[in-house]
């Protein structure tokens, strides 16, 4: 760096092939064990050479955990969250920083307190929202004895069941998840960067609000967008808790999710070629994401914790 | 904040945030009022009757040595984890900080960890530890001489699910130590050297204590990570077992709301964590961001 050091650099280098070795390691020992008929892989220890049956195990894998349903599951719960995600909190931070209204302070309020507040805290009442979403409005048609009300006047008997279902679907999978003070705010803080004239400049131009959005904001929120959606993707393609609760049907759970059903038991024969193939199947998508959009990535990570 | 120009509009305001406070309100709000309410009540399991306890749930709670002991546990747990990944992210940051030709090299063969799910990583390491296959265990056995079995006893289980969650953790810690030492101004280290400073005194004078925020942030990030993601990786390697030995709090709350039914318990369990986040974010943002910060 400032002088030579030819001994420290020596051990600097040594050191960093250590380090990347170390964290390298499980998905390679993984990859060479996903090689491996069963016979050689439950051998103690395991050959470190790659063997031939990489093609056998994963098509054994692949339909033995239905991973091709799987990771389309994955897949549309990912882009779903990531788009409603940046498409709520953009919109959202819009209206915040370019508006004067009441409620705006409020509403900021209420969107920043949940900044930290993951759904893994609030598990069993997140899931009975979910198993009926207009369950507060049932509640406030009880608490004001609507039923009564509407029987008193019509002269017959009703009852109004209000119920709408997320379990099981893509709707329960998303739409819970897209809430997310994080974005709002890493917009909020954004748009205050944008310079003052820009916004002047295209109201002397007489472009709307929603013009000015479309044709200023949001092409110079590219970069933001870009390390949004990969940080963003990443952690809907990851989820665990959420999914493990809102689907039962194994044709709608996620792939990491599917994953559990193939792991050797105790009394299983010990497929671990199998379930190791599974495993880095189903997370190539979420590494080429971050590999291919590191610059976004690292971009995105950081100026997020801001 | 407002910006200086703004519009004004009657409708339009209301019209984007809505879908915001729509999905804030139902997923979040509504549900942490359910909670709290339902942390008063005891009810049947099938949520048929119930009636208002006070405080019952939670003098039952605190109370119970078994989640007496899961508290514990889990500050074992996250303490263990921010631990070992923060250091060796750290080390490892500033090894690739030297490594001035490969440092893009470095950062995409270190930063990939991050990708993989922490259920994924669960996997891996169950079978690297396997008492009877894997290839770790096998070492540990050997030049250690330990009597490895993370099936049979705790502690085993408790180090498998440190190494199995610190792992993945590292990269995340490494990809932002890297960018703090790359925002040290090259001038203090220049100057340092100047003035006769060796590479692991300028680390330790300069770059460590202006490291500190990050450090800090850090701290909260891995803390909050080994609280609630966790859950995966708890999930698929040891279900909280042997004997509740890695029971973290969140898995309890999972087990004895989804799999125990006992709801009242759960709720009650849920705002506790809750009331816990808060307060971490709290001090995050009060202690944290005031007291460490030296670059203004």
């Amino acid at each position: 760096m400032v002088e030579k050091t030819p001994f420290l650099d020596l051990f600097t280098y040594a050191f960093l092939m250590l380090g990347i070795f170390i964290v390298g390691f499980p998905i390679i020992y993984s990859l060479i064990a996903a090689t491996l008929s069963l016979e050689e892989v439950s051998r103690v220890p395991m050959p470190l050479i790659p063997g031939d049956q990489f093609i056998v195990n994963m098509k054994e894998a692949w339909s033995r955990g239905d991973l091709g349903t799987q990771i389309t599951n994955s897949f549309i719960m990912a882009s779903g969250i990531t788009i409603g995600k940046i498409a709520v909190s953009m919109i959202g931070a819009f209206s915040i920083v370019y508006f004067d209204y009441r409620f705006r302070v409020v509403a900021f309020a209420s969107v920043f307190c949940t900044l930290m507040l993951p759904v893994e805290v609030r598990i069993l009442p997140t899931y009975e929202m979910a198993a009926n979403v207009l369950s507060p409005l049932q509640s406030l048609w009880d608490f004001l004895h609507l039923n009564s009300l509407m029987s008193w006047f019509s002269g017959n008997d009703i009852s109004v069941t209000l119920n709408w279902c997320l379990l099981d679907s893509y709707t329960g999978l998303i739409l819970p998840l897209v809430a997310s003070a994080t974005c709002t705010f890493l917009f909020r803080q954004f748009f205050l960067t944008v310079p003052e004239e820009l916004c002047e400049a295209a109201k002397i131009d007489g472009a709307s609000p929603m013009m000015f959005f479309r044709k200023i904001l949001f092409p110079l929120s590219k970069t933001n967008i870009a390390a949004l959606v990969v940080i963003e993707f990443v952690y809907g393609y990851n989820q665990y808790l959420w999914p493990l609760l809102v689907t039962t049907n194994p044709k709608m759970t996620t792939a990491v999710i599917g994953l559990q059903n193939l792991i050797p038991q105790a009394d299983d024969l010990p497929e671990w070629n199998i379930a190791l193939g599974a495993a880095v199947l189903v997370m190539v998508p979420s590494i080429l994401v971050v590999l291919l959009m590191q610059r976004w990535f690292v971009k995105g990570l950081i100026e997020k914790e801001k | 904040m407002i910006k200086r120009s703004f519009f004004k509009s009657k409708y339009l305001p209301y019209l984007l945030i809505f879908p915001q406070l729509l999905v804030t309100l139902t997923f979040f709000y509504w549900p942490a009022v359910q909670g709290i309410f339902q942390s008063f009540l005891l009810s049947d399991p099938f949520g048929r009757k119930s009636k208002f306890v006070w405080f019952y749930n939670y003098i039952e709670l605190f109370t119970d040595p078994l989640y007496l002991k899961s508290i514990f546990i889990t500050f074992t747990f996250s303490i263990a984890v921010a631990f070992v990944s923060i250091s060796l992210g750290l080390f490892i940051a500033s090894m690739a900080n030297r490594a001035l030709k490969a440092k893009a090299l470095v950062r995409t063969m270190l930063i990939w960890p991050y990708a993989v799910a922490p259920a994924i990583s669960g996997i891996m390491w169950l079978f690297l530890l396997h008492p009877s296959y894997g290839i770790v265990a096998l070492a540990i056995k050997e030049w250690l001489g330990v009597n490895w079995n993370p099936v049979l006893y705790g502690s085993d289980a408790m180090v498998m699910i440190v190494m199995a969650s610190a792992w993945k953790q590292v990269s995340y810690n490494f990809v932002f130590f890297l960018a703090g030492m790359q925002a040290i101004p090259k001038s203090l280290i220049e100057a340092s050297a100047i003035d006769g400073a060796s590479p692991f005194k300028r680390f330790w004078f300069i770059s460590f204590p202006l490291l500190s925020p990050t450090f800090f942030f850090l701290t909260v990030m891995n803390i909050i990570y080994s609280f609630f993601e966790t859950f995966g990786i708890i999930h698929t390697v040891t279900q909280g077992g042997p004997g509740g030995s890695t029971n973290i709090l969140v898995y309890k709350v999972y087990q004895d709301g989804f799999v125990g039914l006992n709801l009242g318990s759960s709720a009650a369990q849920s705002v506790v964590l809750m009331t816990l986040i808060i307060v971490i974010t709290f001090l995050q943002f009060r202690f944290v961001e005031k007291k460490v910060q030296y670059s203004g």
